[in-house]
């Protein structure tokens, strides 16, 4: 079975959309869950959230940053080309239920995960803001498509450069201040969790993490993807990826996520040597 | 005067300690045609063969072995596949020591025949005479089996069907079959050339095999019956889910369950690092806990992924290690050390998170527990602490929920194995069999296999007799 690329689209710097021909897991799959790829066959198995499926085309789309060397690789493939593994969906599906208003956060590129998950939360009939935080205004991220679903888009930059200037924390104290919030959502990276966790811990909103650990199977073979929830060990693939922000242990799981981080980069500059070497 | 019966097996001959440590390659280098002969000799040919008893699959022993003696190499191979479809597999991985070459009568006196190395002496022969024959094709049956993972339990049951005619399909979640044969165990025991060799003659049989999918995931077993025409499955999603010990520290970084660690080394290929993109940290110092073949496994692919001193830590004593003899020989020919009755009691770590230490915890031997062996007791204050930089646990895996969780019907055991009639196979869930791991609990390469023969055996006789009311019934009792 080939994993065709149907469409990629640049979203802004080093961010990438690309359509996948994948018939079995568009069908399958539901908000809050993600796929593993392989780029080519000497390639590592990633993890990616999916971001929208088409059931009658058969098509998922993933949205990824181009961060290492899976990654940039990936985005230099292009329409027609295949993958060479793709499979999914994998972890559990989001619970979604009717909250009243719910605060959706989406820190730089975890935005794109938000996607599925509050079109389902409209559905089930919530009021939904969501929170788009980015460093500039060139990485704010999908920002037409988020308002075509939800009742309200607030956008923070840090420098300012757009929307608020601030961080997602200050929007959503802002959005706090306003009115009752009744649930939060947040993705992205594992600072701006912890800190939207420790925000909402003290009023007791009900407040959901989506963890991005490090994976190899993800179907509960490895272990590879263990984090702490409520003192517990629990294995993101599979019992996640989606966690009660105030039971997680975020600092474990940012030590975690370092645990390559030396061959990661041996490996990206390997690959980047490489590239330049073909280009001349 | 009968021939003096040679008392000792004809050695293999395998690659050096100090060579081997340097790399993955096998380290048994397997028989010549000579040698094979000569150890053929040694075989009485019983009348009664007790190692007949002995193998898991009834393999007729000594008509195989009888067969080498003449040279036959051919015939032998054949002989053999009557009754265990995998024995280039089975001749390098099977615990022959518990098994046939227990019973063997040779072995009384002297050594017993070494009817693992001649099974596997047969097998790589075969190989090396260039295409392995294919039976004829059956005519198709026109009714589709769906066979989920595809360790040996699967694939041993989808080529007994596909050679009665059936359409056979095998569902694997990851991105290559063979299940432990193709991630756990590693290359240097079982070459992945040879897995790849049998898979490839499963395919040949007229096998379909889909990749990266995961039955309850990306279609449920019932979604496969009951919507895409599979009349009969076959659940072998073996035993893959890894034990922790629950104790503080195991999450710290650079500590790895065996399942992780060998399957980045042997599906990722992470010793051919950065040639292929799938890292591993192996440090200086390595811990590995636990003392079965998934341990051994574990120790010596961390030697040869550059690890200087590896320790095996185990709570009981040696007696009670599961892994095979000759495994546990090889480990320690390579300089792997033991330390029975220790048990690491916790872990801890650096600013960064990294595992620096293991504190352990001498033991002594008890009463029986209820696997009959003795049970270990912790020595109050024998706590001390070993510096390490990788560990590896390696206590063994338990059943892999995806499938019953998402099969309504299909009943566990409080162990988490699926709740099957032990003579057909069958489930609770009519047209539902299992086999492997994931009935048994985490077993052997031979059991599995032979798992997979037996339920092929039924699900023929159920989809011959499907019309048949109460049929299910009958097979899930046993009762035909
Ligand atoms: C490191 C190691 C060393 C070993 N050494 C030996 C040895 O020397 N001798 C010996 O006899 N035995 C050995 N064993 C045990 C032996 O490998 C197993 O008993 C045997 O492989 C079990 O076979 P199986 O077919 O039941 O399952 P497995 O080989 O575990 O295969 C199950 C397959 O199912 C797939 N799967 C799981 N869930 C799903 C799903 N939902 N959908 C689709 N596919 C799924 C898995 O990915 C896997 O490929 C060893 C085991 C390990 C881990
Ligand atoms: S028991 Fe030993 S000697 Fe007798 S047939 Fe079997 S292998 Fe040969
Ligand atoms: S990724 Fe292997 S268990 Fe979760």
């Amino acid at each position: 079975m080939g994993y065709k690329i149907l469409k990629k689209r640049v979203l802004g710097p080093g961010s990438k959309l690309m359509e996948i021909e994948a018939p079995f897991v568009a069908k399958a799959a539901k908000p809050g869950q993600f796929i593993i790829l392989r780029v080519f066959e000497k390639g590592e198995r990633i993890p990616l959230t999916i971001a929208r499926t088409d059931r009658e085309r058969g098509v998922v789309t993933i949205i990824f940053q181009e961060v290492g060397k899976t990654t940039i690789h990936l985005g230099l493939l292009n329409e027609g080309d295949e993958l060479a593994d793709f499979v999914g969906p994998l972890g559990k599906p989001t619970d979604i239920e009717n909250y009243g208003t719910v605060v959706a956060i989406g820190g730089g590129f975890g935005t794109a995960v938000l996607l599925p998950l509050v079109t389902a939360l409209k559905k089930a009939g919530n009021k939904v803001i969501t929170i788009i935080g980015a460093r500039t205004k060139e990485l704010v991220l999908l920002e037409d498509e988020m308002k075509k679903i939800v009742d309200e888009v607030l956008i923070t930059t840090d420098d300012g450069s757009y929307g608020m200037k601030g961080l997602v924390t200050d929007g959503l104290k802002f959005l706090m201040d306003r009115e009752k919030v009744d649930a939060v959502y947040a993705v992205g990276p594992v600072p701006m969790m912890k800190a939207v966790a420790d925000m909402t811990r003290g009023p007791g909103i009900k407040t959901i993490v989506s963890l991005n650990p490090i994976m190899v199977d993800g179907t509960g073979m490895c272990g590879a993807c263990r984090v702490e929830v409520g003192g517990k060990t629990k294995f993101a693939c599979v019992d996640g990826p989606e966690f009660d922000a105030h039971e997680v242990n975020f600092d474990l799981l940012m030590k975690r996520l370092k645990m390559y981080r030396k061959e990661e980069q041996y490996s990206l500059e390997l690959f980047k040597k490489r590239l330049e070497k073909e280009a001349v | 005067m009968a021939r003096r019966l040679k008392l000792e097996r004809t050695p293999m001959s395998k690659l050096p300690p100090e060579e081997r440590i340097t790399t993955f390659e096998e380290v048994a280098l397997g028989y010549t045609p000579e040698e094979a002969i000569i150890e053929a000799e040694r075989c009485l040919l019983c009348k009664r063969p007790p190692c007949v008893a002995g193998c898991p699959v009834s393999i007729d022993i000594p008509s195989f072995i009888e067969l080498i003696k003449k040279g036959d190499f051919i015939g032998a191979v054949k002989k053999i596949k009557e009754a265990n479809p995998l024995p280039a597999i089975c001749g390098r991985v099977c615990p022959q020591e518990d098994q046939c070459e227990m019973k063997c009568v040779v072995g009384i006196k002297g050594q017993p025949v070494a009817i693992g190395r001649l099974e596997r002496f047969v097998a790589d022969y075969e190989a090396s005479q260039g295409e392995v024959e294919i039976p004829p094709r059956p005519a198709p049956k026109g009714k589709k089996v769906a066979i989920i993972g595809s360790g040996p339990a699967g694939l041993t049951c989808a080529s007994e069907l596909a050679k009665k005619g059936y359409y056979v399909t095998i569902f694997e979640a990851l991105h290559k079959p063979g299940g432990v044969l193709m991630y756990g165990i590693p290359q240097f025991r079982l070459p992945k050339e040879i897995v790849a060799r049998e898979i490839d003659y499963v395919q040949k049989l007229g096998v379909e095999i889909f990749t990266n999918f995961v039955v309850g995931k990306t279609r449920t077993l019932d979604e496969l019956m009951s919507e895409d025409g599979y009349e009969a499955a076959f659940v072998a999603t073996g035993a893959g889910y890894p034990r922790f010990m629950g104790i503080p520290g195991e999450n710290l970084l650079g500590i790895y369950s065996a399942n992780e660690f060998l399957t980045r080394i042997n599906l990722m290929r992470a010793y051919k690092f950065p040639d292929y993109d799938t890292p591993i940290k192996v440090g200086k110092r390595v811990v590995v806990v636990g003392a079965g073949n998934v341990a051994m496994d574990a120790a010596r692919s961390a030697l040869r992924a550059g690890a200087e001193k590896v320790t095996i830590v185990y709570r009981r004593s040696r007696k009670e290690m599961t892994a095979r003899i000759e495994e546990i020989e090889n480990a320690e020919e390579e300089g792997v050390e033991l330390k029975i009755l220790t048990n690491p009691v916790r872990y801890i770590g650096d600013e960064d998170g990294w595992v620096k230490e293991v504190e352990v915890i001498k033991m002594k031997l008890g009463e029986p527990d209820e696997s009959g062996r003795r049970r270990p007791i912790p020595i109050e204050g024998s706590e001390y602490r070993i510096p390490v930089d990788t560990v590896v646990i390696a206590i063994g895996q338990v059943p892999n929920p995806i499938v019953p969780q998402t099969t309504p019907g299909l009943e566990t055991t409080r162990h988490g194995t699926i709740v099957a009639n032990p003579k057909t196979h069958a489930t609770t869930r009519e047209g539902v069999f299992t086999g492997g791991d994931i009935m048994t609990g985490a077993a052997t390469v031979i059991l599995a296999a032979g798992s997979g023969k037996t339920a092929a055996k039924y699900i023929d006789y159920y989809l011959t007799h499907k019309d048949e009311p109460g049929i299910w019934e009958k097979i899930f009792k046993g009762e035909v």
